[in-house]
């Protein structure tokens, strides 16, 4: 106990009075929460990995991957094809369409009431469920202009539904792109569609690129919008754009997994191992691909200096990143 | 428009200059070649950005003429009622009040707008306290390699196609909650806990728990990536004052991100409403109000694709209408979802530009 030269005690720290003791309890049980709750999420998928893989690999047979379908059986050549075709499709046009969109926001207009009504509409769009999407493209191109169940109203209603992420991650890697880039450009006497060609996509790829393999990822995990739009088909893509029905994997997934057939049904479970496994390699294509072009690119910096400035110069915590 | 300077631009009144200053080196062809390039690419970029809008109100405008002889032949019944008869499409159909129509159809959604909202508000109230004590740990506690690892758990998880996660549901999940769980929630003496449940675990709480699991990574990624946003100096401020983690986190933290996170929660809860495929396996697909929290039920989404076979057999073609309704009720309920949770996350930082943690 120590005393101050004017002889007053100062109060000791009171490390075992029960108020302490109860601040020190509820630490401990928040941060005992929190990890229950980080179990929950890690649970769930490590528990669906396991299922997918467990019940695919009791019963996998390698000719499901040249064999196509037929009612009770057969293989799940067609819906792979099927898949792949719908996703080049997408890729063509929702490429096309959101980077477009995006290099619209960020290049070519100014902030005001157009800006913000085309970046909110593209926002709404992503929140709008994807059996709406399929909806909408039965009745106007699958009966409307009575194209039926084929690829091309698949492809587009697919290509609407992941405009808005491709078109986000366009804005969002070209905002990115820092002025001083684009002004050296501008210094040299160089066209602004040159500066951008030159100068800012090279910069911006990896998140462009991000973006569109994120794209892929939905338009193949997709069942509803395509049951409305492509139907199914147990043959190979025919190649027809319009009258022409299309296999598509999660279609076998989700339609097989009850049929009275067990080869029907193990075709459901093959296809969902097809699907994640699918996925899977997307993703991590996408972080590959952003670390490729990324050390490819002729200005390095340019894509990361923002990382460091968003955080806030003062807090200098690299450790949490 | 498409000589627009750029945003923050120093050298806005003249940039134009190089081309009138450098008259000599690009011949007049190419010159005017590089300006078509340059008007080509500001017209397709415009059109690409219009698309949106169009699509949205195009879907607003399909879904609604589409929905018009439904709307009249269900009146405001649509709203009241939970019947949905097809009818006999096997009979010739009849025409009631200039809208032709099978035998005996009669179609009402309260079932199905019940269900939508009852399996999406447990999603809810599971899935964001799950994903907002996950995120704070990764951010908070963990070592910068485990957060990375789950971080492509949580992408995973939003990336696994909803087709597999009903089947995980049918297969692995729901069993599994009809042994271990069901039984002991059936001891709570409370009416919703009292009812038989199938061995298979389907129904609404089957159901909201695997929307949960949907929607967690989109909560999770957003609270994460905002959390990583608050300056340490104002943590560790809080710490130097004596105040413990969790203290520090409610006076500190949650203030900096409890907008970005209620805003993350209600596009989490749009993407719950508009769910389909999982639904539709794991809910036990029965138009019926849900009486007690095991009994199976149904959505407007897993009802447009359960009855997807019935409405083309129907040959006046009514059913196909009265689920373009469906679909018309689902759009407006997302976008009324939609808009409050952007007018909550205006303000909040933007994450990135993956669908998990979009914050949009």
């Amino acid at each position: 106990m120590t005393t101050t030269t004017a002889g007053i005690t100062p109060p000791a720290i009171q490390h075992d009075k029960p108020i302490a003791r109860a601040r020190r309890v509820r630490n401990g049980a928040w941060w005992a929460g929190c990890t229950l709750a980080l179990l929950l999420v890690v649970a769930p998928v490590v528990w669906i990995l396991e299922g997918v893989v467990e019940h695919a690999v009791a019963g996998w047979k390698w000719d499901v991957l040249w064999t196509t379908s037929t009612g009770i059986g057969g293989g799940l050549a067609n819906a792979i094809v099927g898949t792949f075709v719908i996703m080049i499709g997408v890729a063509l046009v929702a490429g096309s369409l959101g980077i477009g969109a995006g290099i619209y926001l960020v290049e070519f207009s100014h902030p005001g009431i157009v800006q913000t009504v085309l970046r909110s509409a593209t926002e709404i769009l992503a929140g709008v469920p994807s059996i709406v999407f399929g909806y909408c493209g039965y009745l106007a191109l699958v009966i409307g202009l009575h194209w039926g169940f084929s690829l091309l109203p698949a492809v587009i209603v697919l290509s609407l539904l992941v405009t808005p992420y491709v078109s986000k991650s366009t804005e969002l890697a070209l905002g990115q792109v820092p002025v001083a880039n684009r002004e050296g450009g501008e210094a040299l006497g160089m066209r602004k569609t040159y500066v951008l060609r030159r100068v800012v996509f090279r910069a911006a790829l990896p998140g462009i690129l991000t973006g569109l393999i994120i794209a892929l990822a939905i338009s193949a995990g997709e069942t509803a919008p395509l049951i409305y739009t492509a139907g199914f088909s147990n043959l190979y893509p025919s190649g027809a754009l319009i009258h022409s029905q299309v296999g598509y994997l999660t279609y076998a997934a989700y339609a097989f997994y009850d049929e009275p057939s067990a080869t029907a049904q193990a075709l459901s479970r093959d296809a969902s191992l097809l699907l994640v496994l699918l996925v899977l390699a997307l993703i991590l294509s996408a972080r590959l691909a952003v670390r490729v072009t990324q050390r490819f690119s002729p200005n390095r910096s340019a894509s990361r200096p923002r990382r460091g400035r968003r955080r806030g110069a003062v807090d200098g915590a690299a450790a949490v990143r | 428009m498409t000589d627009a300077p750029l945003e923050g631009e120093l050298l806005s009144p003249a940039p134009r200059a190089p081309e009138t200053a450098v008259a000599a080196p690009p011949g007049a062809f190419r010159r005017r070649a590089l300006a078509a390039g340059q008007h080509l690419l500001g017209g397709g970029s415009t059109v690409a950005a219009v698309v949106p809008l169009f699509a949205l109100l195009g879907m607003l405008a399909i879904l609604f003429s589409e929905a018009l002889p439904a709307i009249r032949y269900n009146g405001w019944g649509f709203f009241s009622s939970n019947a949905w008869v097809p009818g006999n499409t096997y009979a010739g159909s009849v025409r009631t009040g200039g809208v032709l129509h099978p035998l005996g159809a009669h179609y009402g959604a309260a079932a199905l707008i019940t269900g939508t909202i009852e399996s999406s508000v447990i999603a809810l109230v599971v899935g964001l306290p799950i994903a907002v004590g996950a995120a704070i740990l990764l951010v908070e506690r963990l070592p910068r390699r485990l957060a990375a690892g789950i971080g492509l758990c949580l992408e995973l998880l939003a990336g696994v196609p909803s087709a597999v996660i009903g089947l995980w549901g049918v297969l692995s999940f729901g069993p599994w909650l009809a042994h271990h769980l069901y039984p002991a929630l059936s001891h709570i003496p409370l009416g919703i806990f009292r009812g038989g449940y199938n061995s298979a675990g389907q129904g609404l709480l089957a159901g909201g728990l695997v929307l949960a699991a949907m929607i967690i990574p989109i909560i999770a990624a957003t609270t994460r990536d905002l959390l990583r946003q608050v300056p340490d100096v104002t943590k560790e401020g809080a710490l130097a004052l004596g105040m413990t983690e969790t203290e520090a986190f409610f006076a500190v933290q949650a203030r900096w991100v409890r907008v970005g996170v209620i805003g993350a929660a209600v596009l989490g809860l749009g993407r719950a409403l508009g769910e389909t495929i999982a639904i539709a396996l794991v809910s036990g697909s029965a138009i019926q109000y849900a009486g007690n929290i095991f009994s199976a039920m149904t959505t407007i989404a897993a009802t447009m694709v359960s009855q997807l076979d019935a409405a083309q057999a129907d040959p006046s073609g009514l059913e196909v209408k009265a689920l373009a309704e469906c679909a018309l009720v689902l759009l407006v309920i997302t976008l009324v979802v939609n808009i409050v949770a952007r007018m909550l996350t205006r303000r909040a930082a933007r994450g990135a530009a993956l669908p998990v943690g979009a914050g949009f």
